[in-house]
């Protein structure tokens, strides 16, 4: 097999370039397999993350040749003749070389307002396959956050970052808004603060996730509509103030107690 | 002296963000003790997203004859009784509990047609026993315990990598030193109680399926801090890795395949398990493929098929086909489940594994065989511990999961692990707490243990010339897998304890290049000295255990001597130093109390 050449980022904070290594190509491998020999003879510092290699844990995302993917996940063989460009994530802070401060979706995920059961029954909650299956298909996410990287909201207006969750939280919110089990409302928050309105549905996310999760689809505009009937129908609006509401509010919302 | 490093005081301190360290984490903050968890990746990324198939427990949802009494006599005899049998017990008992309680915090396991939670066949388990989410149950599992661990306040310190334990003047543990990987700066934690749940060792091998961090850190720092380490020399070689293309080679075939049906041939397209069913297994085990495809529907109208002995057995089956010239082209054996099942069965039961296959050796599962082989996976042994309290022998100090040894004897049951990360997580925390609570705990870090520590860790800056770590990580692998690999003989594993006094040499001559922040060559100098301190244990063991027993497989002692099921091997080290001598000693199994035994002989 012909020779590759990998157009690498290098540097951190304070600034870097491409920097490009020629190296054999071997049957078989995939992008973080060629980085891995490059870590292993000319660059032991090249920094990059990654944990399982097998598109589990989502810890490598990098953008290959602009777009991002799972560097263990794609092949050598299936990109294009020619140089391979591998760069940081772009909507987050350079660490160094290809890793990124994703720390931001870490503060996302502690806003969440926790699951919140009722008791258990003696012998376990009861709940059927077709009700756990709209939940588990979000539950599929490695948290690769290849989604928020190429949502357009935060990636292009780092200014949208203080009130925008992203699309892995708003299907981690849909999550829990259609879990059989759940009893906190999240619709007010989500509309008010997790900036779900910011999104126009252009389904980047939903191309880019490797796990296959239709975001947009599945999630979001349900989470829209949701969210929407929640605020404007004047019949539940009425039912609210007459009745409170059977839901927590989102701002009543607190770390479930222990069982 | 005094600490001018950045420094955080907990109560408990958790080192490692898996399964164990998480359930460590809620229960130790329910009690209202301040917890801290350091893991060396970000939060939710650790091995135990790579668990499969499911977690044990006997819930008796699907076979209603199951209870713990059954689960208790599986484990031990996979673990062809090498177990801590309190430890066995007390998984078999408490796990349905710690599996009901995952849904509490939010998890959504595959259900039964009456919305209970379902369970699903595996190696060496009676009954249909495992909870999963389809094939990514530890992704659930990890997942569940990250959002409550969050939910809770927990602080985290992500891509904080501890280099040692730190002692007070007495002897106990008193706190850690770590560096910041972004950064490369150190930072001190004092700590009334630490919690060990770092995991596995595989790394060390060529052909495994743990990821980077598998590196035995735990198993390492608790030898140098004065535990000692038991049952090393098992290690488990899960029957189906991947074995084509090279660069995924080791990557984990889950054991559902078979669970759900999968079956193994050799080249010639025969069903070889049928020959290697041990007489142990023999009474339970179907005789023909007409009797073994029937048990899938119904377990009461024929034995389970021989593909679902325990992982050992598979194991050394498979190899023994390969080296007989019945090996597939990449030097494995297939795995098929296309000719036995739907197309849409495979998809929605094993959708992981199809696209795996799919996008990593463009073989599609659902109308093709995959080829697979044994790859290092789970290490048996581990840091000895109470089995109550899970604390080891050192004050202060704990240890749960992977990092523990005792609980799976000399080989782990498929499922047993994700069961185990919860049942002992939680009794850990229990235990740190217990501990603190009686009030004996260290006040102050024995700084010059601390300043030891960074000098070992900056040394490789300071040398002019060198070796390059990756250089020694590669040739130590190649020659673990060489020489202490699944079948081993006393000349390998005695070439295999001299070849690791010289990697012990080369260590000592690394020189890295870079600076400190997020350098992974200088990561790997800082894990090196743990792979070879653990790697020194298993081939001690491996030497000394002159049988052949689940993980442990000697061609010069083919069979299982019952002088050696009467004790464990025990590693210690007086010097603290990762190249101190190491002690090995025979520690007796716990006795076994009669009610226990009683089980064990019942006739099935």
């Amino acid at each position: 097999m012909a020779d590759v050449t990998m157009r690498i980022w290098r540097g951190d904070a304070s600034g870097g370039d491409f920097e490009n290594y020629t190296i054999a190509q071997n049957e078989g491998e995939v992008v973080l397999d060629v980085i891995h020999r490059i870590q292993a003879t000319d660059a032991p510092d090249l920094a990059c993350r990654w944990n399982c290699k097998a598109g589990k844990c989502g810890s490598c995302a990098a953008e290959i040749n602009g777009k991002p993917r799972l560097m263990c996940m794609t092949r050598m063989d299936q990109l294009p003749e020619g140089p391979v460009t591998v760069t940081p994530m772009k909507t987050f802070p350079i660490i160094r070389d290809l890793v990124t401060d994703v720390s931001f979706n870490f503060a996302q995920a502690e806003k969440v307002p926790a699951f919140l059961p009722p008791p258990m029954p003696e012998g376990g909650y009861v709940m059927f396959q077709e009700d756990v299956e709209r939940g588990q298909e979000f539950r599929k996410c490695i948290e690769c956050f290849m989604c928020q990287d190429v949502c357009h909201v935060i990636r292009d207006h780092e200014e949208n970052k203080a009130h925008y969750a992203g699309p892995r939280f708003f299907i981690r919110y849909a999550e829990l808004e259609m879990h059989p089990l759940d009893q906190n409302d999240r619709r007010d928050l989500v509309r008010e603060e997790m900036g779900l309105g910011y999104c126009n549905i252009t389904k980047c996310c939903t191309e880019v996730c490797p796990e296959h999760i239709k975001i947009t689809d599945n999630a979001i505009i349900p989470l829209k509509e949701r969210v929407v009937d929640a605020h404007y129908d004047p019949v539940a609006w009425l039912g609210r103030k007459i009745l409170r509401r059977t839901k927590r509010s989102s701002a009543e919302a607190t770390v479930q107690p222990a069982p | 002296m005094t600490n001018t490093y950045e420094h955080h005081e907990y109560d408990v301190l958790i080192i490692g963000a898996g399964g164990a360290g998480l359930r460590a984490a809620i229960e130790a903050k329910q009690r209202g003790l301040k917890v801290g968890i350091i893991t060396k990746s970000l939060l939710g990324k650790a091995h135990t997203v790579m668990a499969e198939g499911g977690m044990a427990a006997a819930m008796g949802n699907v076979y209603a004859e199951d209870n713990w009494m059954v689960h208790f006599r599986d484990t031990m005899r996979g673990g062809k009784y090498l177990n801590n049998n309190r430890m066995a017990e007390l998984h078999a008992k408490e796990s349905p509990d710690r599996v009901r309680e995952l849904e509490q915090w939010g998890a959504l396991f595959d259900r039964t047609k009456d919305g209970k939670i379902l369970q699903r066949d595996f190696g060496g388990h009676r009954y249909a026993r495992l909870a999963h989410v389809g094939d990514r149950t530890g992704l659930e599992l990890i997942r569940t315990l990250q959002q409550k661990v969050v939910s809770m306040g927990t602080d985290v310190f992500m891509e904080c990598k501890v280099l040692k334990l730190v002692h007070d003047a007495d002897g106990r543990i008193a706190g850690c030193v770590a560096y910041w990987r972004p950064t490369g700066e150190f930072v001190t934690f004092s700590a009334k109680a630490i919690i060990l749940a770092t995991g596995g060792v595989g790394k060390s091998w060529k052909f495994t399926s743990n990821s980077w961090e598998g590196t035995g850190d735990g198993h390492a720092m608790a030898l140098w801090a004065g535990a000692q380490l038991i049952d090393m020399e098992c290690i488990q070689f899960h029957p189906t890795g991947m074995v084509w293309p090279l660069s995924v080679r080791g990557l984990l075939v889950t054991e559902g395949v078979r669970g759900d049906g999968g079956v193994l041939r050799n080249s010639e397209g025969k069903r070889f398990m049928f020959n290697y069913v041990a007489d142990m297994f023999r009474a339970e085990t179907a005789e023909s493929e007409e009797e073994a495809d029937k048990w899938y529907d119904d377990h009461t109208a024929g034995r389970r098929p021989p593909e679902l002995l325990p992982r050992d057995e598979v194991a050394r089956a498979i190899n023994a086909e390969v080296k007989a010239g019945r090996g597939t082209p990449h030097g494995g054996v297939y795995l098929d489940i296309a000719s036995r099942r739907s197309a849409e069965f495979i998809r929605r039961r094993l959708p992981s594994m199809y696209h795996q296959f799919m996008e990593l050796a463009g073989v599609d599962i659902t109308s093709e065989s995959m080829e697979i082989g044994p790859t290092c996976h789970y290490i048996m042994g581990g840091v000895k511990v109470d089995a109550d309290t899970a604390a080891t022998s050192v004050p202060g100090l704990f240890a749960a999961g992977e990092v523990a040894g005792g609980m799976h004897g000399a080989n782990r049951l498929g499922g047993n692990s994700l069961s185990d990360l919860v049942v002992f997580g939680r009794r850990a925390g229990m235990g740190a707490a217990e501990y603190i609570e009686a009030g004996e705990v260290a006040t102050s870090l024995n700084m010059a243990e601390v300043e030891e520590a960074i000098r070992e860790a900056l040394a490789p800056f300071e040398r002019t010339e060198g070796e390059n770590p990756y250089d020694i990580q590669r040739d130590l692998q190649e020659m673990m897998q060489a020489n202490v690999g699944i079948i081993r003989n006393a000349q390998e594993v005695e070439f295999a304890l001299g070849e690791l006094e010289k990697f012990t040499q080369r260590v000592k001559n690394i020189k890295v290049k870079g600076g400190r922040a997020y350098n992974p060559g200088w990561n790997l100098a800082t894990d090196l000295p743990s792979m070879i301190s653990v790697s020194k244990c298993v081939a001690t063991g491996a030497s000394l255990r002159k049988e052949s027993r689940g993980g442990h497989t000697r061609e010069d002692y083919p069979a299982a001597d019952p002088e050696f099921a009467k004790f464990n091997f025990a590693h210690s080290t007086n010097g603290g130093n990762w190249d101190s001598p190491i002690v090995t000693v025979e520690s007796p199994l716990l006795p076994m109390p009669d009610e226990l035994k009683a089980l064990l002989e019942e006739a099935h």
